[in-house]
């Protein structure tokens, strides 16, 4: 008999996110992996600043709070102190990943720093109410974009895993989305990859999750799913960005070889 | 053996198995000895992608429960605060190190203590203090960095040598005959939860305002613990002085000889040196404050130290300020001068 129920490491306490946010299908599929691995006892967890800062009360794993942007340096302290006992994760969102964290991100990948990145794109500052991220596609209105982002004024988004693709550190890159259930599947299977990569030393992993943020889009959840598909998968296209040890590589590396 | 290189050593010696740094003048030894010794050891040193990376590694050893340490320079440290003010939020115990250089901005790579305000008062954002050490030799560079690491497990925060470019370049013997204390056990650490207890969370946010004010009044008792029982300082002939000398580190060394030479001359100086600079010896100055005519406070800066002089002695004596900046060094004949004309002046 199969019984839905609600992983061991995932503290039974109701998440503050708002209705439609896709941060609670991503912690659930955080706790799976780390339940089905079972690893929760030697898990450390990483949160960030923004939407997903109070991710150490949902946690069971032992948990720190990062400043914005630092979690890979402060999970490479973390994994350091004890590399053979320890799964170290971190959980970050756009704008503390690919913005104010953006050196932290790609010296960590460039070091294969033996980590586990869940990496939440969802095109907008959430926490803080609505600005403009590093990833919000030409166009976008947001609060710090009322006209729409304009390439001209501000740049292009940042696309971080074509970016750290280009390393020859990392050994797992892959941009999975959560708007339907055949994603969710498919972003469960990529997430405890990354975590089986740390388990078996291969290195750094990150999985970008395109996610959802009806409230600072302006939508209804559902609206919110939908534009996933019709607006940020065309820019950020899902798939495996690198994969070492398949034999997957990115950008320069592919075309080397 | 350099100041540097002095601090790296003890710092081994007393269990720190990891440093992050990023390279910067004037304390480039420091690295260059971990990243010789630590792989030999067993231990970990890594070249971290800036200041602010490498402290956040030093963030995450300390949430893990582990002794570590970073060094750097003025402009580094400025780039450390926000990792300082988190560290202290969040109440781990960490080493660092200032080698000082001149400043503001890029400055100069020579010596200075200029970043005194920024030690003793946080450097970052937020209420809190660090335990700040000011080493006058090489042997204290030793010293300081073992009992540094012994006050920041102890007390939960971080510790700083506030050293300078010539201490840390200067070459003297230095004895290695520590006894080391056994580390105290961190219940708080995140080190897995081995499904043998809750879970611990290492954080400095607390959105309700109650609770923040509660662990801000919970650190401040800590801090006066401190004050009671870790205050350091020397004090050299002081006893009858006329005339004291306020200094430490390096200008204390100059201004022991400027009143060595000053007594010599018949002139009753003497020298109070801080060790610790927070907690400052507040106690020490107002108990002379009672007889002496005339305090110098001696610095390589614009006066800094000079500040909480005044505030120990409730400004019941004049207390002038003595300094060379910029990465000039006062030599102990201004500092003579300066006492002479204090001695003739009469003060108070």
């Amino acid at each position: 008999m199969i019984v839905f129920d609600r992983p061991k490491s995932l503290i039974d306490v109701p998440f503050h996110y708002c209705p439609g946010c896709t941060h609670g299908i991503v912690h659930r599929l955080v706790a799976e992996a780390i339940d089905e691995l079972g690893i929760e006892g030697k898990t450390v967890g990483i949160a960030p600043v923004g939407c997903s800062v109070m991710a150490y009360d949902y946690f069971n794993c032992d948990m720190i709070e990062a400043a914005h942007g630092r979690a890979p340096a402060v999970a490479t302290g973390v994994k350091r102190s004890d590399p053979d006992n320890l799964i170290v994760f971190t959980y970050q969102g756009d704008g503390d990943l690919a913005s104010i964290g953006t050196a932290e991100t790609v010296h960590a990948a460039a070091r294969n720093e033996n980590i586990t990145v869940i990496f939440i794109n969802n095109a907008i500052y959430g926490m803080t109410g609505g600005q403009m991220a590093p990833t919000s596609l030409p166009g976008q209105v947001t609060q710090t974009s009322p006209y729409g982002r304009d390439v001209n004024l501000c740049g292009y988004p940042v696309k971080i895993c074509e970016m750290l693709s280009e390393l020859e550190g990392p050994e797992y890159l892959e941009r999975v989305t959560v708007n339907s259930v055949k994603n969710v599947y498919n972003a469960k299977r990529a997430i405890k990859k990354a975590f089986q990569n740390q388990i078996d030393g291969k290195g750094f992993s990150l999985i970008e999750v395109i996610s959802s943020c009806p409230t600072n889009w302006g939508m209804t959840p559902k609206e919110a799913l939908k534009w996933i598909d019709d607006k940020m998968i065309p820019y950020y296209p899902l798939g495996v960005y690198k994969d070492r040890s398949a034999g997957i590589l990115g950008g320069a590396q592919k075309e080397a070889k | 053996m350099k100041g540097n290189e002095a601090i790296a050593e003890a710092a081994i010696q007393a269990g720190c198995r990891h440093y992050f740094g990023y390279p910067i003048t004037p304390q480039t030894e420091i690295a260059a000895y971990m990243a010789k010794r630590m792989p030999k050891i067993g231990g970990t040193f890594l070249q971290a992608e800036s200041e602010i990376a490498a402290i956040n590694m030093v963030y995450g050893v300390s949430s893990a429960g582990k002794r570590v340490m970073t060094s750097s320079s003025s402009p580094g440290i400025s780039l450390k605060s926000e990792g300082l003010s988190y560290l202290a939020g969040s109440d781990l115990p960490a080493l660092v190190v200032n080698a000082q250089r001149g400043g503001p901005g890029l400055g100069g790579i020579q010596p200075s203590q200029s970043d005194y305000f920024q030690a003793t008062r946080g450097g970052g954002h937020g209420d809190y203090h660090m335990i700040v050490l000011a080493p006058s030799s090489v042997q204290e560079m030793a010293d300081l960095t073992i009992k540094g690491f012994e006050l920041a497990d102890q007390y939960r925060m971080t510790a700083m040598v506030l050293a300078d470019g010539t201490i840390g370049q200067m070459m003297e013997p230095v004895s290695f005959d520590f006894e080391i204390k056994e580390q105290i056990a961190k219940p708080w650490a995140t080190t897995g939860t081995k499904m043998a207890r809750k879970h611990n969370v290492v954080n400095s946010l607390y959105l309700n305002p109650e609770q923040l004010e509660k662990t801000n009044f919970e650190r401040y008792e800590r801090y006066e613990v401190i004050k009671q029982n870790e205050t350091l300082c020397e004090e050299y002939l002081c006893d009858d002085a006329d005339i004291i000398i306020a200094a430490f580190g390096i200008a204390a060394r100059v201004s022991k000889n400027a009143v060595n030479e000053a007594r010599a001359n018949g002139i009753k100086a003497g020298l109070i040196r801080p060790i610790t600079l927070w907690p400052f010896p507040e106690k020490v100055f107002a108990k002379h404050a009672e007889h002496a005519k005339q305090i110098i406070s001696v610095e390589l800066s614009m006066g800094q130290m000079i500040e909480d002089v005044r505030l120990a002695t409730s400004c019941k004596v004049p207390v002038t300020l003595c300094c060379r900046v910029g990465g000039m060094i006062p030599t102990p004949d201004q500092v003579y001068n300066a006492i002479v004309e204090a001695n003739e002046k009469g003060g108070k």
